[in-house]
């Protein structure tokens, strides 16, 4: 086992191997993530650039390779998939920011 | 216009459609394209007929695009010469072949262009031309818009993206501005707007190794943005794969990325996409009267398999409308994904 990768790019390929664990549950997981990333309400170039941007916000390197390619495949490009990424980087930025409200309220409930 | 030598010219080592082939074969796959068939229930491919012939009049173009699966260039001197054009034509008078599609390397560029196109055209066949668009823009050339419009002839033109950065990566810098150009004038004759009857294909190629998108949805993108964009109408959107010869192979070894490609393209085999494979309903002619099953494996130098006549010249409708297909690694970048063929997408 080299422990110098633990996020090993061919690992991608290998994801369903999770089924050896639990075939059933691989199988439910299968079928609604193929649900999910069908074109439906949105389309499916939509749904591949919030993946993109939720591959970053979660820091995923295998999704960011997956959905990077998948973007491109359902004819976004570079300016587009750019945007989504800077839309998970303001969602981050300001998650961390609007807990400074917390902050304020605790500064209030110690200060004079 | 970017033009660089062709993989010919430099005397590169990928040159050559044998060499191609062997690169390819040193690849190891998953399973080989005739067990992937085999599997699909489609083994042996068989022609059902001949409702395309594929006139490829030469390789040489005025571009030099990253992609090219004829490595075409201006240096390529390879040019149909006058007694196959004839037999050609020939062919056509004797046969009810219903569709005759033109291309190159910049068929445009062939002498006798024209005279192909007026014969084919006044024989009543469905004529298609695969124009590079930047042809039209040449001085010598500025004829063509008019005179493929006066002959019906439907454009089917090469247009990777509908932004500047993309389409001059891969096709060279200046090729979007000239091919909008080119666009706008095809418009204005009447190519692509509703009732007119000219009809407008665009094409398109990824630009990189990946799979090109859903042609449905790509075509509702392509129209909402070139419209609002440049305020071009089109009739039809049609994606291709990429295919991992020539030029593009050379650009997946250069990228380290050929292994990977060939790998996807095996693993996304579609088999509704291989059984509407262009090859059972076209048949292609080389500059020189070989027969080949289409362009790409043209360019592999992989005429028509034994046993059916190989040269336009012994022409037979029979033989070669129930033909067996000769296949290859590359065949899998016909049926990955939504599959790909000439007009797009096959399944």
């Amino acid at each position: 086992m080299d422990d110098a990768h633990y996020y090993h790019a061919p690992d991608l390929a290998r994801f369903a191997e999770m089924g050896k664990g639990s075939p059933e549950l691989w199988e439910k997981f299968s079928a609604w993530y193929g649900a999910v990333f069908a074109e439906g309400a949105l389309t499916a170039r939509e749904k591949a650039l919030i993946a993109l941007a939720v591959a970053h916000a979660v820091q995923c390197p295998y999704c960011i390779d997956a959905y990077s390619t998948a973007a491109l495949e359902q004819g976004s490009n570079e300016e587009q998939m750019t945007e989504a990424v800077h839309v998970a980087a303001a969602i981050r930025g300001g998650a961390s920011l609007v807990h400074g409200v917390q902050m304020r309220n605790h500064l209030e409930r110690l200060g004079m | 216009m970017t033009v660089l030598p062709t993989l010919q010219k430099q005397h590169h080592p990928l040159a050559s459609g044998a060499a191609q082939r062997r690169r390819l074969a040193e690849i190891p796959v998953a399973r080989d394209f005739e067990a992937a068939l085999a599997g699909a229930g489609l083994l042996p491919l068989r022609a059902t007929g001949i409702e395309v012939l594929q006139l490829n009049l030469g390789r040489k173009c005025n571009q030099t695009c990253h992609h090219c699966h004829v490595d075409a260039g201006p240096d390529r001197t390879e040019m149909m010469p006058p007694d196959i054009v004839d037999r050609c034509l020939e062919v056509l008078a004797e046969s009810a072949i219903p569709t005759v599609d033109i291309t190159g390397g910049a068929p445009e560029l062939h002498p006798q262009f024209r005279r192909i196109v007026e014969t084919v055209a006044g024989l009543g066949r469905r004529v298609m031309d695969r124009c590079n668009l930047t042809i039209t823009r040449l001085p010598n050339y500025r004829y063509l818009p008019a005179f493929l419009a006066e002959h019906r002839v439907e454009v089917v033109a090469s247009l990777p993206y509908y932004q500047a950065r993309q389409t001059d990566a891969q096709r060279g810098d200046g090729v979007f501005e000239s091919s909008i150009a080119a666009l706008h004038e095809l418009n204005a004759l009447g190519y692509g707007v509703p009732g007119s009857g000219l009809v407008l294909s665009l094409v398109t190629n990824p630009v990189g190794a990946f799979l090109p998108p859903a042609q449905a949805a790509a075509e509702r993108d392509w129209r909402r943005e070139l419209e609002r964009r440049h305020g071009i109408v089109f009739n039809h959107l049609y994606t291709i794969t990429n295919m991992p010869i020539s030029r593009f192979l050379e650009h997946l070894d250069e990228k380290g990325q050929t292994e990977a490609y060939l790998a996807k393209l095996v693993q996304t085999f579609n088999p509704a996409a291989a059984a509407g494979v262009m090859c059972r309903t076209t048949l292609s002619v080389g500059w020189d009267g070989t027969l080949y099953d289409c362009d790409f494996n043209q360019m592999l130098e992989l005429p028509v398999l034994d046993g059916v006549p190989r040269h336009i010249r012994e022409f037979d409708p029979a033989a070669l409308g129930g033909r067996a297909v000769a296949l290859g690694p590359h065949c899998f970048g016909c049926t990955a994904g939504a599959g790909s063929s000439c007009g797009g997408a096959t399944a």
